[in-house]
């Protein structure tokens, strides 16, 4: 590897080179697939729609096939790869991303479902030269293995705690009509909709008490 | 997932009336069911009609004391609300129980109603099912049937009813709004809402075609103490094996429904009575004529303890 001409090489290039290899490698396949896919759903042809959403702050009008989730809008339309597919259908939270001010699974909620809202991804709410707090905390705390599940951690985390200061309950608070406070449990129990598969929960939970804490 | 044209509908009428004559048309709310049902093209609508920004999402006081809610109103927002943690803390309780932070902030009251049963015969496309292909069979039956119904099933379908939500709204006697494509409305108690399985397990509610729930209406406060407790193969995020919703009002008029345990939440007014006599005789009589599963027989001893339970944390 004395060739620097491949760095820097991110591993966005490095899947995507991959994945344009492997397309051509499988090309008549894939085409007689594609074929038969159309022509079975002679009654259900792609069909377009427009839809316009800010991400980030910044406007976006994007004209998409109507299958398209808001993850994969966000991911393979706007390239903010951020968020991460992990399972697709609502069951890990790796996907989490936070709309008009409210954590939601990006990969449950069609594209075009999201006329007018204003979207915050993990890009959105800092970069590595000016991380949000909780971003921060999470480096410190060791809060992640493979990082795969740590932007929908974080997204989580961050609007979490606006939902316990807006007083929503959750299934371990025991009386409804008071004030949640941030217990361990009221934590583990909020957050249960992220999954980690390295099991960095102890650390997650360190992160997220600083964060909770230094908000406080 | 099939391919299919989108439309965000103008009116609640409007959106009945669009679906009642397009056919393949769907009602698309929260999405976190049916979306996650489309991908594996076990729902394969050909139309979809996005029926949020009606403004369905409001939690109104009704002239006779109670609370009408809209349709739309996220589960987390109704759970938050500080009239339902007051004076309805058992539908409070039970929508927390269910799902997580991210899919509640999602799924909206009519569709929580709506959702399809988790019994993984109806999930995977390679097995006779006969909610999702009418005809072909029970995959369920015989095999894996440890989450299954022990109640009013049939030889057709031993799936369960997966929400906690309609379990503390059938003890709470809650009514169903809906507009149909004419025009016009009707309230259907919660009690009749959803069907046994019998010879035809695909239809679930007594919804017509293009029929659209927009409210639900809770009668004034009960009172009482109100508890709903689930029994899950996880501390969170699972769906019930058992769930027990009860109201135990200390002047006579308590009541009790099940989750977990039928193709509908299980309420039998004639156990409610019983609910003084404790909680082997209120279970005996709610599990009447229980007909379990080879693998599933515990869930009737499940249901009397977690009864129990919830008597003795109601008298604490």
């Amino acid at each position: 590897m004395s060739d620097d001409r491949f760095l820097p090489v991110s591993r966005r290039g490095v899947l995507a080179t991959g994945a344009a290899t492997m397309a051509v490698s499988v090309t008549p396949a894939f085409a007689q697939t594609h074929e038969l896919t159309r022509s079975r759903s002679s009654a259900g042809k792609p069909s377009m729609a427009k839809v316009s959403f800010q991400v980030n702050g910044e406007p976006h009008s994007l004209e998409l096939d109507t299958r398209t989730s808001l993850l994969d809008a966000l991911r393979e339309h706007l390239e903010l790869t951020g968020s991460k597919k992990g399972c697709d259908h609502g069951q890990c939270g790796a996907c989490t991303v936070i709309v008009d001010g409210r954590r939601i699974n990006s990969c449950l909620t069609l594209a075009v479902m999201n006329e007018g809202r204003q979207i915050t991804t993990i890009e959105g709410l800092g970069s590595p030269e000016a991380m949000h707090p909780m971003q921060q905390a999470f480096v410190e705390h060791d809060g992640y293995q493979c990082g795969y599940c740590t932007p929908g951690q974080i997204c989580s985390a961050v609007a979490m705690l606006d939902e316990v200061k807006a007083g929503v309950p959750s299934h371990a608070t025991a009386d409804l009509t008071a004030s949640p406070k941030l217990t361990n449990a009221e934590l583990r129990e909020r957050m249960s909709g992220n999954i980690c598969r390295c099991a960095a929960y102890s650390n997650i939970v360190e992160a997220i008490e600083e964060v909770a804490r230094g908000a406080a | 997932m099939k391919a299919f044209t989108y439309e965000r509908a103008s009116s609640p009428a409007q959106a009945a009336a669009i679906v009642a004559r397009t056919p393949g048309a769907k009602f698309i709310a929260g999405g976190t069911n049916l979306l996650d049902l489309m991908k594996l093209e076990i729902e394969t609508p050909t139309h979809l009609v996005d029926v949020n920004g009606l403004g369905l999402d409001q939690i109104e006081p009704t002239p006779d004391g109670g609370l009408r809610i809209g349709a739309m109103v996220r589960n987390t927002d109704l759970a938050a609300d500080m009239r339902v943690r007051r004076d309805y803390a058992v539908l409070s309780h039970a929508l927390v129980a269910g799902a997580s932070g991210q899919l509640r902030n999602a799924a909206t009251t009519a569709g929580n109603l709506l959702q399809r049963t988790r019994c993984p015969y109806f999930y995977d496309t390679n097995m006779p099912c006969n909610k999702r292909k009418p005809g072909s069979g029970c995959g369920a039956i015989g095999g894996y049937t440890r989450q299954h119904a022990i109640i009013g099933h049939s030889e057709a379908c031993i799936a369960t009813n997966p929400s906690d939500m309609a379990v503390a709204l059938r003890a709470l006697d809650a009514t169903v709004e809906t507009i149909q494509a004419d025009g016009k409305t009707r309230s259907i108690p919660i009690a009749d809402f959803h069907r046994l399985p019998g010879d035809t397990p695909h239809i679930e509610t007594v919804l017509n075609r293009g029929e659209m729930i927009t409210g639900v209406v809770l009668p004034k406060p009960l009172g009482g103490v109100q508890l709903y407790r689930k029994v899950r193969d996880r501390a969170s995020y699972a769906f019930a094996i058992v769930s027990v919703a009860a109201v135990m009002r200390p002047d006579g008029g308590s009541r009790v429904a099940l989750g977990g345990v039928a193709h509908k939440p299980w309420r039998v007014e004639a156990a409610d009575a019983r609910l003084p006599d404790g909680a082997r005789a209120t279970t005996a009589e709610l599990l009447r004529g229980a007909r379990p599963q080879q693998e599933n027989a515990f869930k009737v001893i499940l249901a009397e303890r977690t009864v129990a339970a919830v008597l003795a944390k109601a008298k604490a």
